[in-house]
């Protein structure tokens, strides 16, 4: 029973990172039919931002306590990414948008920014990991047989918490109205008077923001960074969003989950070459039973 | 008369085309190292120790054979750490560099594919850290610096055995890297018939997983003495923090790819106290082996990994090698078929990372050492364990 337990939990925390990624895709997604490849790493940029502020924070210069650090290094990080993602809709998205180009153009030039991003942190920083530093006390507390830290905790809760914020966002306020707005009619909501530009960086600010939110909860549990470290969790994400039905927050979240259930799970029973074999398999079986996601609508009214 | 002077066109085009190799005077190697990729830091001490090397020969003006002086070229292609890009890395070395032999890969995982491609192609191939036997199985072109895995399994299994007093034992592996994964099986043979207790969990991992919770949680409700970790450091990383936030209190045991500073690096206080079976210590070191490693941090500001010392080595090896075919042939086939012969009669060998004898098979008959990971995060010699 512990052993099952155990596992869950276990599956809650992987299924976090999943989760919280994948609402970054789903948001872009919604708003603007652009799967955003360079999402993950975005979630990448925003690991190695957090390292450099943390570094930075409890370095010999600054030298704050590793909690005050923490702190801090939430909110920059979360800014700075935010920045990032915002820079890549300038440079990048924007101009193709203006110039009215196919999305399928939009989606490949994401995949180059993503794959620049990543080349670019190779060719600064070179091959050589990084060892994030620890901010957080470990706490490991061992109930009835079943063992978890403070970290665990703090990532299961910030996945529910960035959720539920979401949501709140998207369905509850004027912003939030817009951003649905968009996505059901981009060229009839600039006549209603809403600024489409400014709902699609803040957008963008959205979910780099919590990819950056990620991406340092990430290095804090797997505290090993390297340039590639986004692709492989990045791609899994997407497919997350895409069972959960992608353009729908409750989807993103669900799928993400679900996928990080399932890989736990098979690895738990079965050898680990299994994993992505069952994983993709059930995934591919709900796409087949419902192509739209568990929660998508086949229509245009998505988000 | 229509055959005479067919052969004479043939002698004429032959010398045509040795004509660029000729004025060279120089012997070409290859090295196919991982300079990025997983395991980058393998790449650069590799790269460290042949510069140092190639300093050394070139600045006595040359290698002698037969009499003369040659200088060595020494061409770094990188390799990714990853077994498709080695095979492409040493297709470029034999084609487009025309090499004479080439040294590495270094990981089994390249160096298996890798010495495939060498064999077929015949060119000499020496990998320096490789000890899959499959690197060298039935491949008269393939050597080796490194000792073998079932000669390392055993000795990681009786080392826990007498010092954890261990009664089982648990393996976590990278299945999709030859090397992790033969000697975890190695090991796992080796365990099982010492009787004292069986393998009580036996669980595997893909090279680009970090969250190994899942297999964590079957190794330690198996309640294992002692867990094999046959993993590059990358993972021992993550796996040790992983497996004690999952409440694992016991010891860990490595292999051989356990042993870079970068290891300390990423594991931090976790990995201080564990043990691993390695090729050499640097700790405690004597003779050649200390002045190699003395030039080492004065040259590069860090200790040479057992990686650095086993390219050392391998060209040493070579060299030998080249020495004993006694001549340097203007084509790079035939000297290629040259240096093969001049490695395989090479029986015994003194290099830094200790003395050994060849067996039939090309590889060596050579110590491991175990070696304690001490409260500085250093690597500090156990016991040396010889075959």
């Amino acid at each position: 029973m512990d052993f099952i337990f155990q596992n869950i939990l276990n599956a809650l925390q992987w299924g976090s990172f999943y989760a919280l990624i994948a609402l970054g895709y789903t948001l872009v997604y919604g708003v603007l039919r652009l799967i955003n490849f360079a999402h993950g790493d975005v979630f990448m940029v925003g690991a190695y931002l957090a390292f450099f502020l943390a570094t930075f924070l409890v370095g010999p210069v600054v030298g704050v306590s590793p909690a005050m650090a923490f702190a801090i290094t939430v909110p920059l990080t979360m800014v700075l990414t935010s920045c990032v993602g915002v820079t890549l809709e300038r440079i990048a998205y924007r101009p193709l948008r203006r110039k009215g180009a196919h999305r399928l153009y939009v989606v490949i030039t994401a995949l180059m920014c993503g794959l620049i991003l990543e080349y670019s942190n190779l060719a600064v920083l070179g091959a050589s990991r990084l060892k994030f530093p620890e901010l957080l006390e470990k706490h490991i507390w061992n109930i009835g047989g079943i063992t978890l830290t403070n970290l665990k905790v703090l990532v299961i809760v910030t996945a529910i918490v960035v959720f539920v914020f979401l949501q709140w966002v998207v369905t509850r306020t004027r912003i939030g109205m817009a951003m649905r707005g968009i996505s059901y009619d981009k060229f009839a909501i600039p006549l209603m008077g809403i600024p489409i530009d400014t709902i699609i960086v803040f957008t963008f600010i959205l979910g780099s923001a919590f990819a950056g939110l990620a991406g340092l909860l990430f290095a804090m549990s797997y505290p090993v960074l390297e340039p590639f470290m986004g692709m492989l969790i990045g791609w899994k994400a997407f497919i997350a969003a895409v069972v959960g039905g992608i353009g729908d927050i409750k989807g993103a979240f669900v799928g993400g989950f679900l996928l990080g259930f399932i890989e736990v799970g098979v690895v738990s029973v079965f050898p680990s070459t299994y994993r992505d074999l069952f994983a993709f398999t059930i995934l591919l079986l709900i796409l087949w039973m419902k192509p739209t996601g568990l929660f998508g609508v086949p229509q245009s009214t998505k988000i | 008369m229509k055959k005479r002077l067919h052969g004479v066109m043939v002698v004429g085009l032959a010398l045509l085309l040795a004509v660029p190799a000729m004025a060279a005077d120089t012997i070409k190697i290859g090295f196919n190292i991982p300079l990025t990729g997983d395991i980058p830091e393998v790449g650069e001490g590799s790269k460290n120790a042949a510069e140092m090397y190639l300093e050394d020969i070139n600045g006595a003006g040359g290698l002698e054979v037969g009499g003369k002086k040659y200088k060595l070229e020494f061409i770094y292609m990188d390799n990714e750490s990853k077994a498709e890009s080695a095979v492409n890395a040493a297709l470029k070395l034999i084609a487009q560099e025309e090499v004479v032999a080439i040294i590495g890969p270094n990981s089994s995982k390249q160096a298996v594919p890798a010495g495939g491609t060498c064999n077929d192609n015949r060119v000499p191939m020496i990998s320096p850290w490789s000890t899959n036997p499959d690197t060298t199985k039935d491949r008269p072109w393939v050597f080796r610096a490194a000792f073998l895995d079932p000669f390392q399994g055993p000795v990681v299994a009786d080392f826990a055995a007498k010092k954890f007093g261990a009664k089982t034992a648990a393996v976590l592996f990278d299945i999709s890297n030859d090397y992790s994964k033969g000697l975890a099986e190695i090991f796992k043979t080796s365990w099982e018939a010492k009787k004292l207790g069986p393998v009580a969990a036996f669980e595997s991992h893909g090279t680009k997983d970090q969250d190994f919770s899942a297999q964590l949680t079957t190794i330690i409700a198996a309640k294992p003495d002692f867990i094999f970790v046959p993993d590059n450091y990358n993972q021992v990383a993550l796996i040790v923090q992983q497996a004690r936030d999952l409440g694992y209190k016991g010891p860990f045991m490595g292999s051989d790819a356990w042993g870079t500073p970068d290891l300390i690096k990423l594991c931090g206080e976790q990995c201080y106290g564990q043990y691993f079976s390695t090729h050499y210590a640097a700790a405690g070191a004597k003779g050649a082996t200390k002045v190699f490693i003395d030039r080492y941090v004065q040259k590069y500001g860090a200790e040479p990994a057992d990686y650095a010392a086993l390219t050392w080595d391998s060209i040493g090896l070579l060299v030998e090698g080249i020495k004993n075919a006694g001549v340097v042939e203007s084509s790079p086939r035939k000297m290629r078929q040259a240096i093969r012969d001049g490695l395989a009669s090479i029986t015994s060998f003194d290099g830094i990372t200790g003395s050994s004898k060849f067996d039939a098979q090309g590889d060596p008959i050579k110590c491991a050492v175990v070696v304690k990971i001490s409260d500085t995060g250093t690597f500090v010699f156990e016991e040396s364990v010889c075959p």
